[in-house]
């Protein structure tokens, strides 16, 4: 499945970033290809939004390099920052809609922002993105009335409202029912075939993502712990990628949180 | 005690920085300015929000404020047998003080409040986040209209709450106490002085203005985003913008005065 592509549209080189006491990268080095759907992996808390936030330019690094399109996303002024998010398009966890606009508005808001487009044109094109995630119909709907599934449609709509050549998605499959969910798979990667898109996917669903990334990176503790295809991964010997990639609850990364002995914190005079 | 030394150092530092931090963001909002003109509907749309939606409140209190001011001002110059300047007292305590400090007060528990809600909500759902990944700058396209606004509407409404205030002392005074309502207008044309009194007072509430809307906005955008976080900033909102007024209306006092 992998698309034979050379050209980096991303490109972290010795990626560093601490938030707090807490070290969340600690030298990462990633590729993300042009025309491939590139998935960032991880257990919870490992840093896979806080990757997005840096490639973004919201969050900058504490060392190390982010490219994107070329262009070193940590030396970008302001302007120049979103100059460059004018061809990126981004869908939230939780869509992140404007809650004063109609799903209509919402999706036209990028094209009102930042072109002069008639209204009559604008309203074609909004059409248009609104058919390509199924919901035209749902057009003069506010985001209240809207599911979880729906309202991430609608955020995907705005996304590539403006056509942009990269999209990024957090946690697109987070609390979405089966049919949602397979909806959202199926956009994924249609959008990036037919709208030959760069896409880079922040995920921990294994399955979903297995079925639509062509390339894999799984994160733990501040590091690139594997990496390669789905199928790659899945047959990997590490025993961190395969505790990862099956799901299991202990293993290189362990169920309990790091705490002092059991009888040691039972029989401590404190707690009483 | 050294614990309570420790306390107050690091509250009188974090008052400095908080408030060095809130005169930085009224640079980025006075700079950001200027792209009101380019969408003057939003604007628009929020002095409605804060000025039309806040004007019940404020017309109603105005007019209660100005009921008690001329009962009281009956009950004790009416010990010196000078009822006559019933309006003048109403109206000079109005314009001067009551007028610009009320409207300010209650525009920062109505508007103000729901600026920082809102503003801390949208934050909270990433709305904010995601207009900055769309290239739009959430600072001109949500913060300024609102921070505009609250300047525009405050002395507005502080003007309505002043005229529906001297209505209330008038309908005390005349109707119910018997007060010649030439005593009670007579006084007011002679003495209220227009730059002095009405200027002064309409100034007052500018400052009140730009203060309580720096404020609401300023806590709405920097406030944590969970639901504790929306809430504490909308109570500092309160608190900080009714200091903010208080004292600002003493340091413009002073000035106007021309004595400490």
């Amino acid at each position: 499945m992998t698309k034979d592509t050379n050209e980096t549209i991303i490109e972290v080189r010795g990626l560093s970033y601490r938030r707090g006491k807490k070290l969340i990268f600690d030298g990462c080095d990633m590729d993300f290809r042009r025309g491939q759907v590139t998935a960032v992996m991880g257990p919870s808390g490992t840093g896979k939004t806080t990757l997005l936030r840096l490639i973004t330019g919201q969050l900058k690094p504490d060392s190390g390099t982010i490219r994107v399109f070329g262009k070193a996303v940590q030396d970008l002024s302001l302007n120049q920052l979103f100059e460059l998010r004018k061809s990126m398009g981004m869908l939230f966890q939780n869509g992140a809609l404007l809650t004063d606009l109609s799903v209509f508005d919402n999706v036209a808001f990028p094209l009102r922002e930042h072109t002069r487009l008639s209204e009559s044109l604008i309203r074609h094109i909004v059409f248009m993105k609104l058919q390509a995630v199924g919901l035209r119909g749902a057009w003069d709907l506010m985001p209240s009335e809207l599911s979880g599934g729906m309202a991430r449609r609608v955020a995907l709509a705005r996304a590539i409202a403006m056509d942009p050549q990269l999209i990024i998605y957090d946690e697109p499959f987070v609390g979405l029912d089966p049919i949602s969910m397979g909806a959202i798979v199926r956009l994924i990667e249609t959008l990036n075939e037919s709208l030959g898109l760069t896409t880079v996917v922040v995920s921990h669903d294994v399955i979903e993502i297995s079925t639509v990334s062509d390339y894999c990176y799984i994160l733990s503790d501040g590091k690139v712990i594997g990496k390669g295809s789905p199928e790659e991964l899945h047959e990997s010997d590490s025993p961190y990628v395969r505790q990862f990639m099956l799901g299991e609850a202990d293993g290189p990364v362990p169920f309990h949180y790091p705490v002092e002995d059991y009888r040691t914190q039972m029989m401590d005079k404190e707690f009483e | 005690m050294k614990l309570l030394v420790l306390d107050m150092r690091d509250r009188i530092a974090g008052f400095f920085i908080d408030f060095g931090a809130s005169q930085l963001f009224l640079f980025r909002l006075i700079a950001g300015s200027p792209s009101v003109l380019r969408r003057p509907g939003l604007l628009f749309r929020q002095v409605y929000s804060v000025g039309v939606n806040s004007l019940t409140l404020i017309m109603m209190a105005g007019f209660f404020v100005g009921m008690v001011m001329s009962l009281n001002a009956y009950h004790t110059l009416g010990r010196y047998g000078a009822t006559a300047s019933i309006g003048l007292v109403a109206v000079l305590s109005l314009v001067r003080e009551l007028g610009p400090v009320v409207t300010a007060l209650l525009f920062a528990g109505r508007a103000g409040t729901a600026l920082t809600s809102e503003i801390g909500l949208m934050q909270t759902t990433e709305q904010l986040a995601g207009m900055e990944m769309m290239a739009v700058d959430p600072v001109k396209r949500v913060l300024v209209p609102r921070f505009l606004a609250g300047i525009i509407a405050m002395p507005l409404l502080a003007s309505i709450f002043n005229v529906v205030g001297v209505l209330g002392a008038w309908v005390v005074a005349v109707p119910l106490l018997g007060v010649d309502t030439g005593a009670f207008w007579a006084p007011i044309q002679v003495i209220v002085d227009l730059k002095e009194d009405v200027l002064g007072g309409l100034f007052k509430s500018l400052a009140f203005g730009v203060a309580a809307s720096l404020l609401a906005v300023f806590e709405g955008y920097h406030a944590y985003p969970t639901a504790e976080g929306v809430s504490s900033a909308t109570t500092r909102t309160v608190v900080k913008s009714a200091m903010a007024v208080l004292i600002l209306d003493y340091i413009i006092t002073a000035f106007i005065v021309g004595e400490v």
